[in-house]
């Protein structure tokens, strides 16, 4: 395309040339960058008809085209969103075939979950009565979700669907996929050389398959590879293969950050006395981590995503109930574009969330360093 | 007695006993956990009495693949429908590539725009691609092609013989003959010819210092082995052009619902990353090395190609290699809308043969084997745009 003037007005970070009475106005400082040169007025141009186009298309859709009132057949003759979908499937879609009238307790379960990663994200918390709140949090959720406790009806796993799901998957996930990897890491960093080839070969054959591939296996190999008479939950052996895969991802963003400390820090920990785990431990793992913790964050935001593979091997997440109420008989082929604009949103809401917090903890790490 | 103790203890603190010893634990760990498993396994495997071995391979397949570029029939063997399979995998992932490069490399540069407009519009693209699943577009697009395209009876000809329908999109084609293959391998060899060529002007010029005009030798390099082939063989070059009859379209390509959504939702996705990092890349080009170029007079276009690009290819080379890595693993999730890739062919074997151990092993392999042939092939790119310290 127009790629010699792409790259012509590609350098942005050069600061633009101070012309004498540049603070004239502000209309002059606006327009400038816009209209400046004709190619500029062009691409200018060309930008406004095309959000133009998507906001026309979105407002029209969104609102005067929208049918409001009625059931399938009213969607079905007009063009517009399908808000009776939304208000016929929307419980259906967050929580799936989790027992009706038991959905308030997941609900207050998200809730307490979400609560607690946002305290997570408050740098000022980092201590360790956050250890204490995850224990408490992970104990309080299991028992909600799973019931059969304080009279509390028990609800099997093959229940366990929706949005909740694609959470506890995620965040069970990272959570013992976390410890795993940076034992990993450490292996992979070690002098040790069977130890070193052992933690290679797990990382490099893990990361270089697909994650569908490492689902198969677990839900079709584990099966055989258990004693006779034993078998694993469905939803557990899906859970152990996303753990073992997040912490394939989890032991390279570790392994950086083990590589960024100097190595003063191993010596100086040495000549304190300290033997190779109070060494980790106390000096080199906390520096190393505190590297780690953007990457680390942007692994859960893409593993996060990822979870939606699990649809792959049949388990009720998120997006495989949003899928289903579409497929219900009364809605097939008429609510094609609402549910996946409905699964688009919430994945966009949280993962945008989580990439800006990503983003403000590299410009604290960085103040912290300079 | 007690002399053993002390000497046993002792032993506990030697450092070079005690590395020994953790891998003599880990490897025995290892190993006694592998003959667990197997032993398991083949428990299991006789007692559900499910053969083992590859020899189900060469056995016929008997299940249709829907599309495939080698030739394949339902009496064709297991061992082919997987290459068939392995074939489609490579075929959608090395299009993707090429689609998510062009499209990253606009993208990125867009973002970098001193025009505030386009610049948030590329922002706009990237966030939007970045944070909804893969997997999510996959579907849409899939659903949007299948339920919102008229059908092949009201194909829209978006371009004079371009179609595209319900059933995907159908372009031109070439009717393909040995005699193309022969001119196109002619012009691979000019190529080559050229690029040496090429060099070897550039070193004499390093070499002199002499300038001369060499672009009509190196591009006589290029066009004469083509040129020549064209002459020798004389191919056919009748081009199969799309007709809309009464009801189908006759003649020409199709590109498959599955194909087609497959390659969008792939080179979509990965364009997004890609252009992250050509930002990243440029801007780690530090201002200097602009006002440099400029001092010397080179216009902003001569400057990007000639001084800033080489520089911010070093960054960008590593996570690009990391990017079309997973481009080439996420094409596996093609099964999901029935693009009939190896991990598809595989699975449709495992159950026919109830194979599972095989069939799992087989495309596990194939793709740490691909992975790891892309990633030497990057490193050996990366190591000649890498900067040389003497």
């Amino acid at each position: 395309m127009t790629t010699a003037t792409d790259i012509a007005e590609a350098q942005v970070k050069m600061p633009l040339q101070r012309e004498p009475g540049v603070e004239r106005r502000l209309l002059h400082r606006t327009l400038k960058p816009l209209f400046g040169t004709p190619v500029n007025a062009v691409i200018t141009l060309a930008c406004l008809w095309i959000l133009w186009l998507g906001v026309k298309g979105a407002y029209g859709w969104l609102v005067t085209r929208a049918v409001t009132e009625g059931g399938a057949q009213a969607c079905k003759v007009g063009h517009g969103a399908c808000w009776p979908f939304y208000e016929a499937k929307l419980r259906f879609m967050i929580f799936g075939v989790y027992p009706y009238d038991e959905h308030w307790r997941v609900l207050l379960a998200m809730v307490l979950f979400l609560g607690a990663i946002a305290i997570t994200m408050i740098p000022r918390f980092w201590n360790r009565n956050l250890i204490a709140l995850w224990g408490v949090t992970i104990v309080a959720t299991a028992i909600l979700i799973g019931g059969g406790v304080l009279g509390l009806p028990y609800v099997p796993t093959t229940q366990w669907s929706g949005l909740p799901l694609s959470f506890l998957l995620s965040a069970v996930g990272l959570a013992l996929g976390f410890p795993l990897g940076v034992v990993l890491a450490l292996a992979r960093s070690s002098k040790l050389p069977a130890i070193r080839v052992i933690a290679i070969v797990f990382i490099e054959v893990i990361r270089g398959v697909p994650l569908i591939s490492i689902l198969f296996m677990a839900s079709v190999m584990l099966p055989l590879f258990m004693p006779s008479g034993i078998t694993v939950d469905k939803l557990l052996r899906a859970q152990i293969a996303i753990i073992i895969f997040a912490a394939a991802y989890i032991a390279e963003a570790v392994r950086g950050g083990l590589q960024a400390i100097p190595r003063g820090q191993h010596e100086a920990a040495s000549a304190m006395g300290l033997h190779y785990w109070q060494a980790m431990r106390l000096v080199v793992l906390p520096q190393a981590l505190k590297i780690a913790i953007p990457p680390l964050v942007n692994i859960s935001i893409g593993f996060f995503q990822d979870t939606t593979l699990v649809t792959i091997i049949g388990l009720l997440d998120f997006l495989s109930t949003v899928r289903t109420a579409m497929t219900d008989p009364n809605w097939v082929g008429i609510a094609v574009l609402e549910g996946y604009v409905f699964a688009a949103v919430v994945f966009l809401v949280f993962s945008y969330g989580m990439g800006a917090y990503s983003r403000f903890l590299e410009r604290r790490m960085r103040l912290g360093h300079d | 007695m007690r002399a053993d103790a002390m000497s046993g203890t002792r032993l506990l603190y030697n450092l070079r006993f005690r590395a020994i010893l953790y891998q003599v634990i880990a490897v025995a760990g290892i190993v006694l956990l592998g003959l667990y498993l197997f032993s398991n396994v083949s428990q299991k495997l006789a007692e559900q009495n499910i053969a083992t071995g590859f020899g189900y391979l060469s056995r016929e397949a008997g299940f249709v693949i829907s599309q495939t570029l080698i030739d394949y029939k339902p009496t064709d063997t297991y061992g082919r429908a997987i290459l068939a399979g392995i074939v489609n995998t490579v075929w959608v992932s090395a299009w993707s590539v090429v689609l998510a490069t062009i499209l990253g490399l606009v993208v990125g540069i867009a973002r970098l725009s001193r025009n505030p407009l386009l610049a948030f519009l590329a922002f706009l693209y990237v966030e939007a691609l970045r944070n909804v699943p893969l997997l999510l577009y996959l579907f849409l697009w899939y659903a949007l092609i299948v339920t919102s395209l008229p059908s092949v009876r009201e194909a829209w000809e978006i371009l004079p013989h371009v179609f595209l329908s319900n059933s995907g999109l159908t372009v031109p084609s070439l009717v393909w003959t040995s005699a193309h293959t022969t001119v196109l391998l002619a012009l691979v060899f000019g190529g080559i010819l050229g690029v040496i060529f090429h060099r070897r002007a550039t070193a004499e010029r390093i070499r002199t210092g002499n300038v001369r005009a060499l672009w009509p030798w190196i591009v006589l390099a290029v066009l004469l082995p083509p040129v020549l082939a064209l002459l020798l063989v004389q191919p056919d070059f009748a081009v199969d052009l799309p007709e809309k009859g009464r009801f189908r379209l006759t003649g020409g390509a199709q590109l498959r619902p599955e194909f087609t959504a497959l390659l969008v939702g792939l080179a979509l996705s990965a364009s997004a990353g890609i252009a992250e990092i050509v930002r990243s890349g440029i801007l780690s080009v530090r201002k200097g090395q602009w006002e440099a170029a400029r001092a010397l007079g080179l216009r902003d276009g001569l400057t990007m190609r000639l001084v800033v690009l080489p520089q911010a290819l070093r960054v960008i080379i590593p996570p690009l290699t990391s990017s079309y890595l997973s481009l080439f693993k996420n094409s596996s999730l093609a099964i999901a809308i029935g693009y009939p890739d190896l991990v598809m062919v595989s699975n449709t074997t495992m159950n026919q043969t109830g194979q599972a151990i095989e069939g799992i092993a087989i495309f596990m392999l194939v793709y740490l084997g691909l992975s790891i042939t892309i990633s030497v092939f990057m490193n050996w790119y990366n190591s000649r745009v890498a900067l040389k310290e003497r």
